[in-house]
C-alpha cells in the first residue's frame, strides 16, 4: 500500500500511524460525525436498520480475527453469541446486575465457550474444524433449552431495560448510541489486535502453520488465544442484541446467521477491518432488498417467492463473490483508492 | 428387552439413511476433496422430484426413477461445471462456502418449486414390513438397506471395472500422476458429481416415499457428516459401518436418556457429541487413512 502522492514518512511514529494525514483524520471525523448525527435525520426504521448492522458489525469482526487473519474457519459464530447474549441476560433478569456489569460478563462467558470448542483445533484444521464448530453451534443451543430452569428453554426470557448511569435506555436513538459507540471501540480494538504481536503471529499462522511454529510461534496458545478473542467479540454482539430486543430466544442464534457470518466475511474481504464492515453492510442491504422485494414477488410470482427470494439471494451472492471476487469489496475498494491516489498515472511500480 | 430391541431396530433404519448420504459425500471427497455440505439438498431435491414425477406426472415407478435420475445427472453437472471448477485450487474455506451457498440456493429452488409443503406420495413405493417376535422392523430400514447395498454394489463395479471409475480411482490417489497420464481431471471431478447427486436423488426419493417430501429432508445431511466422520471421511465401507453404528447410538441413547433430560431432543444433537468426540479423539474416524494433516 503506497502513499499519497505528496505524503512523507520522516519519522517510526508516523510510519506506525493508523491514519497518516490530516486529510485521512478529517475523513474520519466526518464519518464519525455523521455516524453520530444520523438519529437527528433518520427514521426509526434506519436506525433499527442501523443498529443491528452495528451489532452483526461488532460480531463480524471478531470473526475476522478468528477466521480472516487467524485462519480458524468458525460456523459457530451465532453460537457463541447466544453464550453471551444469555449469559448477560440471565445475570440481568434473574441476578438484577445492572447491564454494564453484566455485559463483559457475557462476554467473558463467550470467550470462556470459545475457549473450549477452540481445543479440537490444536488437533484438526480445515473442514474437520468446519464440523467442530458447527457441532459447537449445535450443542450449545442445545444446552440452553435443556438449562430450562434458569435460561427459559424454548420460551425464552424477558430481559429487563439495559440502565447505565441512571439513563433508561429505552428508545431506538439511546441504543443506537449505545451500540455506534461499541462498534467503534470494536473497530479500533479489532484493527490494533492484528498489529500486536499477537495479531503477527495469527497471520503467521493462517498463512502456513507449519513455518509459524518452526519459527516459534507457539501454535497452541496463539490459536486458543484467536478463539478467545473472536468469542469475546461474540459474545459482545450477542449480549447487546439480546438487550436490544430486551428479550431472549433461541430463535435470535440460528445456525444459518452463523453462515452468514462468515458469508458477509467472504463478500467483505477476509483479513481486513474495512471489509469487515462493507461484508456487513452489503448483506444487510441485500436483506432490506429482499423483504422490500418480497411481496412485489411473492405477489407476482407465487406466495412462496419471497422465502426462496431471500434464499437464493444469499447465495447467489456468495456464489458470484467467490467466483468473481474472492477478494472481496475490500480489494475492489483498495483498486478504487489506488486509481485516484496515482491520477493521473495509470498505476505504480510494484515491489 | 423389547424397548431396547425396537431401538436398534428403529436406529437401524435412521443408519441406514444417513449412510446413504454419506456415500455421496465421501464420492466426491475421495474424487476431488471437496467437502460437500449440499448433500443433504440433493436428497431434499430428490424426495420432491419423486413426488413430481409420481403425482402429477404420473409415471410409473421406473419411469419416475429414470426421469429423477435424469435431472439428477444434468444438476450434477451443472453444479461441477458452473461452480466447483472455478474454485479448483482455492482454499478450503472457498470450497465450503461455495458448497453451502449451494445448498441454500438448492433450498431456495425447493421452495420456489414446491412451496416448502410437505408432499406425501405413500403406497406409490412399495412397503416392505416385516414383524420378527414383537419387534416390527420398519420398511425405511428395510428399502434403506436394499438400496444402499445396491449403490454400494454398483459403485464397486463402477470403480473396478470401468475407465472412468479407475480414472477416479486414480484420482484419489494422486492427482498429479492422474494428470501426466493424460487423464483429464475435470472429467472426474463431474463424474464424482453426478453420482454423488444420483445417489442423493434416489436416497430421496425412497424416503420421501416412506416418510414425504419436506424441508426437513435437508438436515438429515448435516448428520450424515458425523457419520462421514466416524467413519473415516475416504471410505465408503466405513461410512456404511459408521451410518449403523451412529443410528443405532442416537436412537438408544435418546430412548433411554431423554425422559430424564427437561428439555428432551437428544436425538438431534447426539451426532453433534460424536463428531466432537471423533474430532478430538481419532480425526481419521474408524476405517479412514491416518494421513489427515495433524497440525
Amino acid at each position: 500500500m503506497g502513499l499519497r502522492t505528496g505524503t512523507f514518512h520522516e519519522n517510526y511514529a508516523q510510519e506506525m500511524a493508523i491514519l497518516s494525514s490530516r486529510r485521512q483524520w478529517g475523513t474520519v471525523a466526518a464519518l464519525l460525525v455523521f455516524l453520530f448525527a444520523c438519529p437527528l435525520f433518520l427514521s426509526d426504521r434506519m436506525l433499527t436498520i442501523l443498529t443491528t448492522m452495528g451489532i452483526a458489525v461488532v460480531s463480524i469482526h471478531g470473526l475476522n480475527i478468528l477466521t480472516g487473519y487467524c485462519g480458524q474457519i468458525s460456523i459457530g459464530h451465532s453460537g457463541f453469541m447466544a453464550v453471551g447474549g444469555y449469559t448477560s441476560a440471565i445475570l440481568c433478569a434473574k441476578l438484577g446486575w445492572p447491564f454494564w456489569a453484566a455485559l463483559p460478563c457475557g462476554a467473558l462467558a463467550a470467550g470462556i465457550a470459545g475457549l473450549l470448542f477452540g481445543l479440537p483445533s490444536l488437533k484438526i484444521k480445515g473442514f474437520y474444524l468446519i464440523m467442530a464448530t458447527i457441532a459447537a453451534q449445535f450443542i450449545i443451543i442445545w444446552i440452553i433449552i435443556q438449562l430450562r430452569s434458569i435460561t427459559g428453554g424454548t420460551d425464552g426470557l424477558l430481559v429487563p431495560k439495559p440502565v447505565i448511569g441512571g439513563i433508561v435506555l429505552s428508545s431506538k436513538t439511546n441504543y443506537y448510541y449505545l451500540v455506534m459507540i461499541f462498534v467503534v471501540l470494536a473497530t479500533i480494538t479489532a484493527h490494533n489486535i492484528v498489529r500486536t504481536r499477537a495479531g503477527r503471529a495469527f497471520i503467521a499462522i493462517r498463512d502456513n502453520d507449519l513455518a509459524a511454529e518452526v519459527m516459534g510461534v507457539s501454535l497452541w496458545s496463539y490459536k486458543l488465544q484467536a478463539f478467545f478473542i473472536g468469542c469475546i467479540y461474540a459474545g459482545v454482539a450477542g449480549s447487546l442484541l439480546v438487550h436490544y430486543v430486551r428479550f431472549a430466544s433461541i430463535e435470535q442464534f440460528p445456525f444459518m446467521d452463523s453462515v452468514w457470518y462468515l458469508g458477509m466475511l467472504i463478500v467483505g474481504g477476509m483479513g481486513s477491518t474495512a471489509g469487515a464492515i462493507f461484508g456487513v453492510v452489503a448483506l444487510k442491504l441485500l436483506d432490506e432488498l429482499v423483504t422490500v422485494a418480497g411481496p412485489i414477488l411473492a405477489a407476482a410470482v407465487a406466495p412462496q417467492a419471497a422465502a426462496s427470494l431471500a434464499l437464493i439471494s444469499h447465495g447467489m451472492i456468495i456464489i458470484i463473490f467467490l467466483i468473481f471476487e474472492p477478494r472481496g469489496l475490500h480489494h475492489r475498494w483498495e483498486i478504487i483508492k489506488t486509481y485516484f491516489r496515482l491520477w493521473p498515472f495509470s498505476h505504480q511500480e510494484t515491489e | 428387552m423389547t424397548f431396547f430391541l425396537q431401538l436398534v431396530v428403529t436406529g437401524l433404519a435412521q443408519g441406514m439413511v444417513y449412510a446413504l448420504i454419506a456415500i455421496g459425500f465421501v464420492i466426491i471427497l475421495k474424487c476431488s476433496e471437496v467437502f460437500n455440505i449440499a448433500q443433504g439438498h440433493f436428497v431434499l431435491i430428490g424426495g420432491y422430484l419423486g413426488w413430481t414425477f409420481l403425482v402429477p406426472f404420473g409415471l410409473p415407478i421406473w419411469a419416475a426413477l429414470m426421469a429423477a435420475i435424469a435431472v439428477a445427472i444434468v444438476m450434477g453437472l451443472l453444479i461441477e461445471r458452473l461452480m466447483l471448477r472455478p474454485l479448483i485450487g482455492q482454499p478450503v474455506l472457498a470450497v465450503v462456502m461455495m458448497t453451502i451457498a449451494l445448498s441454500t440456493v438448492l433450498g431456495g429452488l425447493a421452495t420456489l418449486l414446491w412451496g416448502a409443503e410437505y408432499k406425501a406420495y405413500h403406497g406409490l413405493l412399495p412397503t416392505i414390513t416385516m414383524k420378527v417376535g414383537e419387534i416390527s422392523i420398519p420398511s425405511e430400514s428395510l428399502i434403506g438397506l436394499i438400496v444402499s447395498v445396491i449403490c454400494v454394489a454398483l459403485l464397486m463395479l463402477l470403480f473396478r471395472y470401468t475407465k472412468i471409475g479407475l480414472a477416479m480411482r486414480a484420482t484419489a490417489e494422486d492427482l498429479q500422476v492422474v494428470q501426466s497420464v493424460g487423464i483429464k481431471a475435470t472429467t472426474v471431478y463431474a463424474a464424482s458429481w453426478v453420482i454423488a447427486s444420483v445417489v442423493g436423488v434416489i436416497g430421496g426419493i425412497l424416503l420421501g416415499g416412506v416418510s414425504g417430501a419436506n424441508m426437513d429432508l435437508a438436515l438429515i445431511g448435516l448428520k450424515a457428516f458425523a457419520v462421514v466422520l466416524l467413519g473415516g471421511v475416504n471410505s465408503i465401507g466405513g461410512a456404511i459401518v459408521a451410518g449403523i453404528i451412529l443410528g443405532m447410538l442416537e436412537n438408544v441413547a435418546a430412548g433411554y436418556l431423554d425422559p430424564l433430560l427437561p428439555g428432551g431432543g437428544l436425538a438431534q444433537v447426539f451426532p453433534f457429541f460424536v463428531m466432537i468426540i471423533v474430532l478430538v479423539f481419532r480425526p481419521h474416524g474408524l476405517f479412514g487413512l491416518a494421513h489427515i494433516e495433524r497440525v
